[in-house]
């Protein structure tokens, strides 16, 4: 078809383009209806209950009518703001010590272990294999160990490290640790598919021109793989943002330690409070957005991505 | 520290009994040279000889299995690549793709904090005429024009030894040749030490002084380019460096003037002094351009080794010279080049021909052809 495109004639020049546009148009079909179905009409029945009102001629819990009710949204932020911030440096403490930790591994993994291909899909089987384990699994297992009935708490205390009314769940400590801990692969993977790409070239050549280890780190190596931590930053602090799980009051947190995502469950399906739920998620949403946008713009990753 | 010793002219470079072994193969075997300041020195070899693992540990970025590195007299087999007075132009440029054509340039300055690395840089940009591009990307020029940029990225420091590794292959013929002479322009004027590395023994001649040919980890020899051309001292070079007819044979009488060999029942004349052996089985050749061809019997000067009972087999105008090989019952295929100066088209294929040459052109080599050199050397014009 592309071949009979050139050889069209003027008369016919225009019939060629306009079949290939309405066969993409057909291939897209099942992609957006998904999105319609699945993505933009969740989303605007979410912005739609952010402004219902409860139902005034009801007094069932959970009976709400639409009545364009913006002052849910001044409600939900001056209740609800200080539950966003701690969620959202809780969620940057976890990306920073994700990156710490992730970077080296995908180091050690793309550039490291290049050329030694079984070493390489063994240590990335090892850095995924977490996942073939449930991630609430995980998150118990780990609620096991830093629980004040396990190992490492009796320890410490027995060994006077800790008060003895000392916890380890249910502080910020513990949670930002597991958002830390489920977060690190989707950190390592992004950065290791950035590296293991670099060109080892470019750090010979670096040397060459008087640069220290350290300097071609920060000036060739990092600037390379920016579009891996790009990545795998997002990857993890926009999960982590609105993670529930970890906070919980059943895994690692406490009343102390509540995140967003917990506030919205707890309206959505304890308070039955679904219009203060749809704000918190729109809140949320809007943030995030407006926090990524500006770090992708920041980061000046825009060619390299 | 070594940073300190960068000065305004070149220095020499010596390596002493160098070795580099990788595992299972043995890529330098026992290296001796020293390139005196400020020349232009050329290794040329084909693929695999060892001429890039050379240059890697001149410039630090591979550790010598045995032997030393001095630069300007100074050791520097332990010191690493950064703190080494050498800088490289790499065979693939190697320049970052995340900075500009300008912080590729000033990049070696900044590491050394030297104030007005950006003026200095756009300074080295004007030499090789890119000043334009400056805030480009590299990936945005031509193959050429990033040729220019790692020369340029290079030079800017002023190291006492420039290395450049086959910097000129991804280049096409024409521009090549540019390159060729921007580059000797480029060294007579800021009077650095060059070592260049190719496996393009036209390039070597033209630009280098002086020229070492290596082969399998070794050197074969070394010397200036005309010397080299007209006195090949191995059948490897005799090859590789143009071409040449080789004829094996025994010694039958030695002077203190000239070795005779009995090639195959004819008697070939060699000057001793040209010779590297005057006794035993000796090779002896003679480059295609010094010999002429004889339709039928003719008169040949005394001084003149001749092989007769030729037929001509293949003929190759090429306009300025005509390439003739002429098959001999005895002794094979021997090449002849003919500058077409007479009028009237070449000798036609199958004509009976003598072939006779100076004996003065004649050189006797240390050793025996052994492989079939021409086709290594098209490898490595390939590779």
């Amino acid at each position: 078809m592309a071949l009979a495109g050139f050889a069209n004639t003027s008369s016919r020049r225009t019939s060629a383009p306009m079949r290939r546009s309405r066969v993409a148009i057909l291939l897209l079909l099942p992609g957006l209806a998904y999105l319609g179905l699945f993505f933009l009409a969740p989303l605007v029945s979410l912005v739609i209950t952010s402004f219902e009102a409860p139902n005034p001629e009801s007094f069932d819990i959970g009976s709400y009518v639409y009545s364009f009710q913006w002052q849910n949204y001044v409600a939900g932020v001056a209740e609800y703001w200080p539950i966003f911030l701690r969620s959202f440096v809780f969620a940057i403490i976890a990306t920073v010590a994700a990156l710490i930790i992730g970077y080296p591994i995908a180091y050690f993994i793309g550039v490291f272990l290049r050329g030694r291909a079984s070493l390489q899909a063994f240590t990335l089987i090892l850095v995924v294999a977490p996942f073939f384990i449930s991630f609430l699994l995980r998150t118990l297992a780990w609620k096991q160990i830093l629980g004040d009935d396990g190992w490492l708490v009796t320890t410490l205390k027995s060994l006077s490290i800790m008060p003895a009314d000392g916890h380890i769940t249910g502080t910020a400590f513990s949670v930002i640790f597991g958002l830390t801990y489920n977060f690190i692969p989707f950190m390592v993977l992004p950065i290791y598919a950035s590296l293991e790409r670099l060109d080892l070239r470019y750090l010979e050549a670096s040397s060459d021109l008087y640069a220290r280890p350290t300097t071609t780190f920060l000036k060739v190596t990092l600037p390379l793989s920016m579009p891996g931590v790009v990545s795998g930053t997002l990857l993890t602090f926009i999960p982590a943002s609105g993670d529930y799980i970890n906070a919980s009051d059943d895994f690692l947190g406490g009343p102390s330690t509540q995140m967003v995502g917990n506030q919205i469950q707890a309206n959505f399906l304890k308070l039955l409070d679904y219009p203060m739920a749809a704000v918190l998620s729109v809140v949320l949403m809007v943030i995030i957005m407006g926090v990524v946008t500006f770090y992708v713009r920041r980061s000046g990753t825009e060619d390299l991505v | 520290m070594a940073q300190a010793s960068f000065a305004d002219q070149g220095a020499d470079l010596e390596l002493s009994g160098i070795r580099k072994e990788f595992p299972g193969f043995l890529a330098i075997e026992d290296l001796d040279l020293v390139v005196p300041a400020g020349s232009f020195f050329a290794l040329l070899g084909p693929s695999g000889c060892g001429k890039t693992t050379t240059l890697r540990i001149v410039a630090g970025l591979e550790p010598p299995t045995r032997g030393r590195v001095l630069i300007g007299g100074n050791d520097v087999t332990h010191l690493k690549a950064y703190r080494r007075p050498v800088n490289t132009v790499f065979q693939s440029y190697a320049l970052f793709p995340h900075l500009s054509v300008l912080q590729n340039v000033a990049f070696g300055l900044k590491r050394r904090h030297i104030s007005g690395a950006d003026s200095d840089a756009h300074e080295a940009l004007r030499l090789v005429e890119l000043d334009h591009v400056a805030d480009r990307k590299p990936q945005q020029l031509s193959g050429g024009q990033q040729q220019r940029v790692a020369l340029a990225r290079a030079i800017v420091n002023r190291p006492s030894l420039l290395l450049l590794d086959e910097p000129l292959g991804a280049l096409d013929l024409k521009l090549r040749r540019q390159m060729q002479l921007e580059l000797k322009k480029i060294q007579s004027q800021v009077g650095l030490t060059f070592v260049h590395v190719t496996h393009d023994q036209e390039e070597a001649m033209t630009m280098a002084d002086t020229v070492a040919v290596m082969n399998h980890g070794r050197i074969e020899q070394l010397g200036a380019p005309a010397d080299l051309y007209e006195l090949p001292k191995t059948a490897f070079v005799a090859d590789f460096l143009g071409q040449s007819n080789l004829f094996r044979g025994t010694v039958s009488s030695a002077s203190a003037r000239s070795v005779v060999v009995d090639v195959a029942g004819q008697s070939l004349t060699v000057p001793a002094n040209r010779s590297v052996r005057d006794h035993g089985d000796l090779t002896i050749g003679v480059r295609p351009e010094k010999s002429q061809m004889h339709a039928g019997s003719a008169q040949h000067p005394a001084d003149h080794n001749v092989i007769e009972g030729g037929r001509v087999a293949e003929v190759s105008y090429s306009g300025v010279s005509t390439q003739y090989t002429v098959q001999f019952p005895s002794l094979g295929r021997v090449v002849v080049f003919q500058q077409n100066a007479d009028s009237g088209g070449p000798v036609a294929a199958g004509t009976q021909v003598s072939v006779s040459w100076p004996i003065e052109s004649t050189f006797g080599l240390h050793d025996h052809r052994t492989i079939d050199v021409t086709a290594a050397a098209n490898d490595a014009q390939e590779g």
